[in-house]
């Protein structure tokens, strides 16, 4: 696999996905796949649809395990068959669409399946909503719906509770899936302001985005996939947005696409 | 309770509409005016009665046999609720009430007292109570897994449940119908039999009172605590002295219900009082039945709103790959509303061979239509993740009055079912209607 970073970089990555692959049916939704993330590092992670981007993830993430290859996390081995696996390594994942339980308040959605409970094993709410209240004062301060089902809640709002989730609970490695698609633009500038306080505080972070110029703008590496396979890992400082485009739509590095090929796709 | 009462949206645009003041004390006091709508309602349908009856409907033992009518399906529905919010259906728990009630009246009568527990022995009955609702928790449990883990849909599973348990109902006594249960138990079904007495319904009231207090108290300690929001101390006020006073008048009225004439005259006779001019008045005060409905809903509350199960229920209702996705053991937790109303389906089942006095080959016999229209009129959705214990048991007694408040006045069965159909419908139209305009869930 073309890794284009790993030798030149210092540390022990914060998570390596090697060789994982999984299959549905007899297709090869991701085959041999190697990526790793860095701590203080966005690694974008782009492809069309279908490219396996989702389904390499979700074996990070504990939704669907690989049917083989290796999680490792700070340089040791880890087995992740559920989300609560995931979650006990602080992997947290952000999901569009599929995050949030829209009838319950923001409290009850960042502390789904961790809630506190008071001594008598009842939920203690009025902890959660006062953690929330914590929390959101850091993301979103002028956020005030505690007690509103989410479903209630703008797009930028809902988001900032997913992502709520994922600060209270100590992420280390946060997947985001997504993460601007249904916003507007004011709403995807806190998130990529968000993102950019997350990357100081040394958080890995896999980006996965149809929107070349997201990735561009706040990943520090882009792997790209075409069709299960990994086509290629490279640093953003080395590329063009229409390098990147190419390796997506082609399935090749742009050193091994001809001519030809990347005439056409100007054209 | 009272938390999950509160739990609505603020009803914003209600309160535009209407008279703006009274709009805004309503919302002071947090009440969920779905909720508050509803009992309107009954409250309505039972005076709109009671002028056609020409003032007979309205007394204190007329409305305590609909509330022992009522209590089965109200029971019942509180179990629905958790069922339907979480995406599923159970259409077996008519067939599980009659296989229950059945299996009662056997343990008693039959199987109890081959092992040498005979009728005579004290707290056969308890024996007999706690088998049956076993038997309801594993048939509950077993349909649950079949369910959740082996992943078939629940339509299916419970029609398949209906059809057989019935069938198994049939089985279980070679067809015939077995009575002669135990006094104890009997008083489980209420009647003139089964209720607490006069005493025991104040004593009763008096802890509801104090119970209301406090949780109001508890509620608002717990707010105050983070220094959250609280509600205008004289909402708190009014609401307790309004909970109070229901709490009272209630047991005021179940004890002007007397024993009948003729049965007051043997109890005289039996505890060596005179009977005074005009007939001796023995008040008997809340009926078991009733007490039951009032403690499931206590404990079905709790588990919704204040227990993670509770919560995951919801949350799994709202959104099914959210509460997967965090991790929540979704599986267990829907088996886990399928054995629960398992057992709800053997208290229901409890009531109604007390009433019995044993177990005929169709009791529970499309009870299961009944629950489910109690839980749908009470608010609950079939989208999933919303409804709420209350509101069941309202819906049942809704539905109740209705069957009662016509049957009262002469109205045929048949043109009984034509208007519980239609005001079903009706209902949840004007449901969806409201929330759409609302902007709701």
């Amino acid at each position: 696999m073309a890794g284009a970073s790993s030798a030149t970089e210092g540390p022990t990555p914060l998570v390596e996905m090697r060789n994982i692959q999984v299959s549905f049916g007899g297709v090869r939704a991701v085959d041999d796949v190697s990526v790793e993330v860095y701590p203080g590092e966005v690694l974008g992670l782009v492809g069309g649809n279908g490219a396996g981007k989702s389904t390499l993830i979700r074996t990070l993430s504990g939704a669907h395990p690989a049917d083989s290859g290796e999680i490792l996390v700070d340089g040791k081995p880890q087995v992740i068959d559920n989300p609560r696996d995931a979650k006990d390594l602080n992997i947290e994942c952000i999901y569009q669409q599929l995050a949030l339980a829209d009838n319950v308040d923001a409290p009850a959605n960042v502390f789904l399946g961790r809630e506190m409970t008071t001594s008598w094993g009842t939920l203690d709410d009025g902890a959660m909503e006062n953690e929330t209240r914590k929390v959101m004062g850091r993301l979103n301060p002028n956020f005030t719906r505690f007690k509103q089902p989410v479903v209630s809640l703008s797009g930028g709002q809902r988001q900032a509770v997913a992502i709520a989730r994922a600060v209270h609970f100590n992420a280390r490695i946060m997947i985001m899936d997504e993460p601007t698609a249904a916003l507007g633009p004011a709403e995807t500038a806190q998130v990529h302001h968000l993102i950019q306080q997350l990357k100081s505080e040394g958080l890995g972070i896999f980006l996965i985005s149809h929107d070349i110029h997201d990735v561009f703008d706040l990943s520090d590496r882009i792997s790209v996939m075409y069709h299960g396979r990994l086509v290629g890992t490279v640093r953003k400082a080395d590329v063009t947005p229409d390098d990147v485009l190419a390796m997506i739509i082609l399935g090749k590095k742009p050193d091994e696409a001809t001519r030809e090929e990347l005439a056409d796709l100007r054209a | 309770m009272a938390d999950a009462l509160t739990n609505a949206p603020a009803p914003a645009q209600g309160a535009a509409r209407g008279p703006r003041r009274l709009g805004a004390a309503l919302s002071a006091t947090e009440v969920d005016l779905r909720l508050f709508g509803m009992l309107v309602a009954l409250v309505g349908i039972l005076i709109g009665f009671h002028i056609m009856s020409g003032g007979k409907l309205i007394q204190p033992a007329n409305m305590i046999t609909l509330a022992v009518q009522a209590s089965g399906t109200a029971i019942m529905a509180t179990g629905m609720v958790l069922i339907i919010v979480s995406r599923n259906i159970d259409l077996s728990v008519g067939s599980i009430v009659g296989v229950v009630a059945m299996s009662y009246a056997l343990l008693m009568t039959d199987w109890l007292p081959a092992l040498g527990l005979g009728l005579d022995a004290p707290f056969q009955w308890l024996i007999a109570l706690a088998i049956g609702l076993g038997i309801g928790a594993t048939i509950g449990g077993f349909q649950g897994f079949l369910i959740a883990y082996v992943g078939i849909p629940a339509f299916i599973v419970t029609l398949g449940g209906l059809l057989s348990l019935r069938g198994v109902v049939w089985l279980m006594s070679s067809g015939a119908a077995v009575s002669g249960l135990q006094s104890e138990f009997r008083k489980i079904g209420g009647g003139v039999l089964g209720s607490i007495g006069e005493t025991a319904t104040w004593i009763v009231a008096g802890v509801a009172c104090v119970a209301i207090v406090a949780l109001i108290v508890y509620n608002r300690r717990q707010r105050q605590r983070f220094g959250f929001p609280v509600r205008p101390m004289w909402a708190e006020v009014i609401l307790g002295a309004i909970g109070c006073a229901v709490v009272i008048g209630l047991a005021a009225f179940a004890n002007s219900n007397y024993l009948p004439a003729g049965l007051a005259t043997q109890y005289a006779a039996e505890h060596g009082i005179t009977e005074p001019p005009g007939g001796l008045k023995v008040p008997l005060g809340f009926p078991w039945p009733v007490l039951l409905v009032i403690g499931v809903t206590l404990v079905m509350t709790f588990l919704a709103t204040r227990r993670r199960f509770g919560r995951y229920v919801y949350a799994y209702g709202g959104n099914p790959d959210a509460a997967d996705l965090a991790g929540i053991n979704t599986r267990w937790t829907i088996m886990k509303t399928f054995v629960l109303m398992g057992v709800l389906c053997a208290v229901a089942a409890a009531i109604a061979s007390a009433r019995l006095n044993g177990a005929t080959l169709d009791v529970g016999q499309s009870d299961e239509l009944y629950v489910i229209a109690a839980a749908v009129v009470g608010g609950t959705s079939f989208a999933g993740g919303v409804g709420t214990i209350p509101g069941a048991i309202l819906g049942a007694f809704v539905m109740q009055s209705l069957a009662y408040g016509l049957s009262f006045n002469g109205v045929n069965s048949p043109t009984q079912n034509v208007v519980a159909g239609i005001v079903l419908i009706v209902a949840v139209g004007l449901d969806t209607y409201n929330r759409r305009r609302g902007g709701g869930k």
